[in-house]
């Protein structure tokens, strides 16, 4: 009972970010802030719901003879965790390169910098 | 020479037997069968490309070793930054308009191979308020939301990803092209 309520508790905690990212999303103002919440707000968000999929898998955890593959799961759950903390960086990162490679015009802030724009090659 | 071919097997071992755990994570199955089939895919993967996993075999297996114990301790800091970065965009998305103050800073690194420089990029990328737009030789060029996103390049990350691989020889060049 106790590994059901508490998974449940980061399920719900991992949906709050999923709210924020998607409450982002349309707040933003242009496309690079835009895809501060696409690309990230779900890094944590998917760990914690991963997280309580694996509490989750403990509920009916007897003993390592008889539950040995209840941790193979687990297993891959963390595999699963893994390679979202690869991949999002990097997408995010791609979408933003190839943004800015098609010109798409960066919000800036009054009196804050845009070095890339002084230092970047001229095309 | 000697040492170099025992490097060698050693680290195909090394490759061999990570596959086969994952193997046998995903598979989940332990009869004769299915592991036999998994020791000769192994093998298969093993003998085509195990030069694609760890690409300079110089450095010595205890110091591979030692990096990767760094490197555990690192993702755990890593973690936790990105519990508390998570937690100050929730802020931003749901607050007013003031929070926000998109702009792109230059960051100097002071990393040298491109695997340090890719880990620094996914670091900054994976704590929000920051992503890495561009790698221009050693300066990153990074969009940060918001200027305590920006603050919070104060060359910490830098340091500790330097501390993980500090003390393992390596001859591999650093690559100061566009990463």
């Amino acid at each position: 009972m106790i590994f059901t309520i508490l998974s449940v508790i980061l399920i719900l905690a991992g949906l709050i970010f999923f709210l924020g990212a998607a409450v982002g999303v349309v707040r933003f103002p242009d496309f690079y802030t835009r895809m501060h919440a696409a690309g990230k707000g779900d890094t944590l968000s998917s760990l914690l719901v991963l997280l309580g999929f694996s509490v989750y898998q403990l509920r009916d955890f007897q003993s390592f003879s008889e539950s040995w593959i209840i941790l193979l799961v687990i297993l891959k759950l963390i595999a699963i965790s893994t390679f979202f903390l690869i991949t999002s960086p990097t997408s995010t990162h791609a979408l933003m390169d190839a943004g800015w490679e098609d010109k798409v015009k960066p919000e800036i802030a009054k009196g804050r910098s845009n070095h890339l724009e002084e230092d970047a090659p001229k095309r | 020479m000697e040492k170099e071919t025992t490097n060698l097997t050693l680290y195909r071992a090394i490759v061999f037997g990570l596959l086969m755990v994952i193997w046998v994570i995903f598979s989940g199955l332990l009869d004769g069968f299915h592991l036999t089939l998994g020791l000769i895919s192994c093998g298969l993967v093993t003998w085509m490309s195990s030069d694609l996993l760890f690409d300079d075999r110089e450095i010595g297996v205890r110091d591979r070793l030692r990096q990767a114990a760094r490197i555990s301790v690192y993702l755990f800091w890593l973690l936790w930054q990105i519990v508390l970065a998570n937690l100050h965009l929730l802020k931003v998305a749901f607050g007013s308009a003031d929070l926000r103050q998109p702009q792109i800073v230059r960051y100097k690194t002071e990393l040298k191979t491109d695997f340090e420089k890719f880990l620094l990029a996914n670091s900054i990328t994976l704590t929000p308020g920051t992503v890495t737009i561009k790698i221009l030789g050693d300066t990153f060029y990074i969009h940060a939301i918001n200027d305590f996103a920006a603050k919070g390049l104060d060359g910490e990350m830098d340091r500790r990803i330097g501390h993980i691989f500090e003390g393992s020889k390596s001859n591999v060049d650093a690559a100061g092209s566009e990463a």
